[in-house]
């Protein structure tokens, strides 16, 4: 297991940077840097790329826990919270590129879509859901919330989800890809309830280790 | 090269006036008109003998069919396209069109008319000059473009077939080449591609069937080498390298009707006041317009309501979509 100096000081940053590569990519691609291009419908790029990395951030923060058990790397842990707020990132630069790109602010039409369009309705629900996470992602959250800071932020089993829906909901005729990020999701949701269920001979280790996931 | 593309170090927020500028175009349009002048290029040979090249075409600017807002650029038209005979993703069609073979070309004609049989497309296109209209073009995605197509009239190809008094619809195909057509491959539509028109809406004149944009022949992204457009109608209406038409009494099949008939239907007339299930069809992003170019309202009709409006009197368009 590496040293916390060395998590906090090589791994932590690293992570930090390899994160933010999408949002550079975008950067490059928007002021046509090394021949990068957004292509004729620049916002539909900038969207659907924050919307693919909110997802794929979501997965990833729930593969934490269950990547740490099967790879024995209790470390993996110490990164969930910069993978969460990333995962908040992507969403919420997916929901204002929406909101101010694409509808323009545009409030008739934004509140309209978010009451009647159910694929919106749900993103927008996941977004919602994802702020008291956000919020209570300091220290100083965690210990003043106790026991509760777990069951608060399994609302990340939900909001996946939420996520999954609303990307199934989007598509036109191909749901592969959405169908492959649910099989994921279930997955890794599927081996969480695997070891919370309940024994015969009481809570083991097992049990408890799946508790903190 | 008589076409200004955008060069690399452009910025992404360039309006499509300043990709295409009015003077560039038309100063194009002279050039080809002296081409034509000279004789250099006829219908025949006009095509492209190699797979995704393009040829000059022989055409005449129709000014009935112009349009205030400038047209996007070729890029733009050639570059994002549906066509998921090549793929799902917008610049699929560019990418993994370039083994189709548009040349030689048939179409077979069938059903309700005196002449059917085998034609092939130099044919069916000789009696008749190719124009070029500047259309809107409105996909049921909520955007949208304005092209400059070159074509013929639908409704003068069709009479060519002397359709019968039981024609009440013209039936369309598109070809089946899983070898070439990649997207053909995977089940998410139901090969081959099929669309349908009323009669009246095939024979209105604004109904056109192309065979090239912006003075060439189509690029196989953009249905070579024959395909059909309907500006007043949803994008997906027009279908692409047609192979087939076909005269029926009765109501044909088309395809996204077939995939999920409950947000497209036959008719899928461009209809600002009828949203998409899932999404609204109030406004439309023009596709150009750049990065802060907000969305703008859709036009009943696409704004050809002059032309078609008449074709759907009494037609409660909520159940008709």
């Amino acid at each position: 297991m590496p040293s916390t100096r060395v998590i906090r000081r090589y791994i932590k940053p690293a992570v930090f940077i390899v994160c933010a590569l999408p949002l550079l990519s975008l950067v490059l691609a928007t002021f046509n840097i090394g021949g990068a291009s957004l292509g004729a419908n620049p916002v539909e790029k900038i969207q659907d790329t924050f919307g693919q990395w909110g997802l794929r951030f979501l997965c990833i923060t729930l593969a934490v826990t269950p990547l740490r058990d099967w790879l024995n790397m209790p470390w993996l842990v110490q990164l969930r919270r910069m993978l969460g707020l990333y995962a908040f990132f992507y969403v919420l630069m997916h929901f204002l590129t929406w909101l101010i790109l694409d509808q323009g602010m545009f409030w008739p039409g934004i509140l309209d879509d978010i009451g009647k369009r159910p694929f919106i309705t749900i993103g927008f629900a996941a977004l919602v859901l994802l702020v008291p996470l956000a919020v209570t992602s300091t220290n100083r959250m965690m210990r003043r919330l106790g026991k509760r800071w777990k069951s608060l932020h399994r609302l990340n089993y939900v909001i996946c989800l939420l996520a999954v829906w609303h990307y199934y909901w989007q598509v036109k005729a191909d749901t592969t890809e959405p169908l492959i990020y649910l099989a994921i999701v279930l997955v890794l949701l599927g081996w969480r309830a695997w070891k919370a269920r309940p024994r015969r001979s009481g809570a083991s280790n097992e049990g408890a280790v799946a508790r903190e996931g | 090269m008589l076409i200004r593309r955008p060069h690399p170090g452009d910025s992404a927020a360039i309006r499509p006036s300043e990709i295409t500028s009015e003077s560039v175009y038309l100063n194009r349009r002279t050039l080809l008109q002296a081409a034509l002048a000279a004789g250099v290029t006829g219908i025949g040979a006009g095509w492209a003998s190699e797979a995704g090249a393009v040829s000059e075409l022989n055409v005449q600017r129709n000014p009935k069919y112009s349009l205030s807002d400038a047209p996007n650029s070729y890029e733009d038209i050639t570059t994002y396209n549906n066509f998921y005979e090549f793929g799902l993703d917008k610049s699929d069609p560019s990418e993994n069109s370039g083994r189709f073979k548009p040349t030689p070309w048939t179409v077979t004609v069938s059903g309700e008319a005196e002449k059917t049989g085998k034609f092939a497309l130099e044919d069916l296109l000789k009696p008749h000059t190719i124009e070029e209209r500047v259309y809107r073009m409105r996909c049921v995605e909520a955007w949208s473009m304005v092209i400059p197509w070159d074509g013929v009239p639908l409704g003068d190809v069709l009479k060519q077939f002397q359709p019968t008094s039981k024609a009440k619809y013209v039936a369309f195909k598109t070809v089946l080449r899983p070898q070439e057509m990649p997207g053909q491959r995977s089940a998410v539509l139901d090969w081959p591609y099929v669309e349908g028109l009323r009669i009246d809406e095939a024979m209105n004149p604004l109904a056109l069937l192309a065979v090239g944009v912006y003075g060439k022949t189509l690029p196989n992204q953009n249905g070579a080498p024959l395909r059909l457009i309907t500006p007043w109608k949803y994008g997906f209406k027009g279908i692409k390298s047609i192979v087939e038409i076909r005269f029926t009494e009765r109501q044909p099949p088309s395809t996204w009707n077939i995939s999920a008939p409950h947000e497209y239907g036959f008719y899928a007339n461009v209809n600002p006041n009828v949203d998409h299930p899932r999404w609204s069809q109030a406004r439309e992003r023009k596709i150009g317009a750049g990065l802060f170019g907000s969305r703008v309202p859709t036009l009943m009709f696409n704004g050809y309501e002059k032309e078609v409006a008449s074709l759907y009197q009494g037609m409660d368009l909520k159940k008709y979509y």
